[in-house]
């Protein structure tokens, strides 16, 4: 979707400010959202995808005024009403009627939940479609859903870099519609293709792309 | 427990927080200790001293750079860095003609096994939104002035491959050990937004 969250290209943001932002986590309630957001995740309801999806859909003017972790903190209140899990009044209240469930990730197996992570690559029969060298242009679409092609390279021609093999289609999986594995490619852009005269010199983006993502140019 | 506190200090955020957390350990869904381990490993265990490890293991054995440049993820989880947001990892090496850097356009991807949690402005719009259209003036921001004639190469990680840069090894460094050399690799560096330190 062109949410709020799809920023390459943006203006109007400022300068960045490196000292002023430097941690990773600032107050208290920030290191319990990540915990909150990774033991939730562990339930198994929800694809990462999914997760980004939702802080995706948060209206714009909200997801601007937001910090990142109450961006976090709200999509992951959209997921467990969404899977009806808890009911916005038990949020409003602060309080549930106690419940039988057990946790799906305990403190003794955080260490091994977290260095085994969740790997995305699926083996695919399908030959890929493009080899590096290939040119290619990224597709004009504008999906109602989620997608991972920023919309500052669609329509765009670059050249396949890399092919990485199957790989979790997050526009399917974020809406709970199977993994649809694709061939992923690595396709660097030069700055001109991008942004035309107004690209800074000697600059080339990339961006890893699903095999749908991209026609022959 | 319901939230008509009367602290009217107490941060909006903070009562939104307290509340989902509630509901849920209620429930009997999430187990709060489970919160402080995550948190635990985060601010304790795993950080960007491990991705420092890392580079300055591949300044020292040519051979271990080798396979890291072509496959990262096996190399790097043979020091013992894997897990969640590292499943796939490719690591992009500067050159005296090319300078590499990373941002996340579209939410905030970074490789944790090796760099830990990003740095707030790594998240935030004025990065995300300009580090692809205008990284230069990204980077005399962080106080980097790459040469005219540099190549500047951005890697949006729009998928599930997280990058880590490999800086330069500073000059006047022949015969540092690893560890010395680890020193001098910040998290900036590995992210693209610095260069390792020189040795004063």
């Amino acid at each position: 979707m062109n949410g709020p969250h799809d920023l390459g290209g943006a203006m109007g943001f400022g300068p960045v400010d490196p000292h002023a932002d430097d941690s990773a986590l600032h107050a208290d309630w920030e290191r319990r959202a990540l915990g909150l957001v990774l033991c939730a995740g562990a339930m198994g309801l929800w694809s990462l995808d999914a997760s980004r999806h939702a802080r995706e859909r948060l209206h714009p003017g909200l997801y601007y005024r937001a910090s990142y972790f109450e961006i976090w903190l709200r999509g992951l209140e959209t997921l467990l009403i969404e899977h009806g899990i808890v009911t916005r009044a038990e949020l409003d209240r602060g309080g549930a009627a106690g419940g039988d469930a057990t946790p799906a990730l305990r403190a003794a197996d955080v260490a091994a939940a977290l260095a085994r992570g969740g790997p995305c690559d699926r083996p695919l029969d399908a030959a890929p479609r493009f080899r590096p060298g290939d040119r290619v242009r990224a597709r004009n679409m504008h999906p109602r859903g989620h997608t991972r092609l920023p919309r500052y390279v669609r329509g765009a021609e670059g050249t396949v870099e890399a092919a990485h093999g199957g790989f979790v289609l997050p526009d399917s999986h974020a809406h709970g519609l199977g993994e649809a594995p694709e061939h992923l490619y690595t396709v660097v852009f030069d700055g001109a293709a991008l942004w035309g005269a107004d690209a800074e010199p000697g600059l080339r983006v990339s961006v890893d792309a699903w095999e749908s993502y991209l026609d022959p140019a | 427990m319901a939230h008509d506190h009367h602290d009217n200090e107490l941060d909006p955020m903070e009562v939104r927080l307290r509340a989902l957390e509630t509901v849920l350990t209620r429930k009997g869904l999430i187990d709060p200790q489970a919160i402080d381990a995550i948190i635990d490993t985060y601010e304790h265990r795993v950080g960007p001293r491990n991705g420092a490890r890392v580079v300055a293991r591949a300044w020292t054995e040519p051979d271990f750079a080798d396979w890291l440049a072509r496959d990262a993820t096996a190399a790097i989880a043979a020091m013992g860095y894997t897990g969640r947001q590292g499943e796939h990892m490719r690591a992009v090496f500067n050159t005296p003609e090319a300078h590499n850097l990373v941002v996340c356009t579209l939410c905030s991807c970074y490789p944790w096994p090796v760099l830990g949690l990003p740095p707030g402005w790594y998240k935030a719009p004025a990065y995300r939104s300009r580090a692809v259209m205008a990284p230069r003036e990204v980077l005399a921001e962080f106080g980097l002035t790459l040469p005219e004639e540099t190549e500047l190469r951005v890697w949006d990680s729009t998928a599930e491959l997280r990058y880590l840069v490999v800086p330069m090894r500073p000059e006047g460094t022949a015969g540092w050990s690893a560890q010395a050399l680890a020193d001098l690799v910040s998290r900036d560096a590995m992210i693209g937004t610095a260069r390792a330190r020189v040795p004063a």
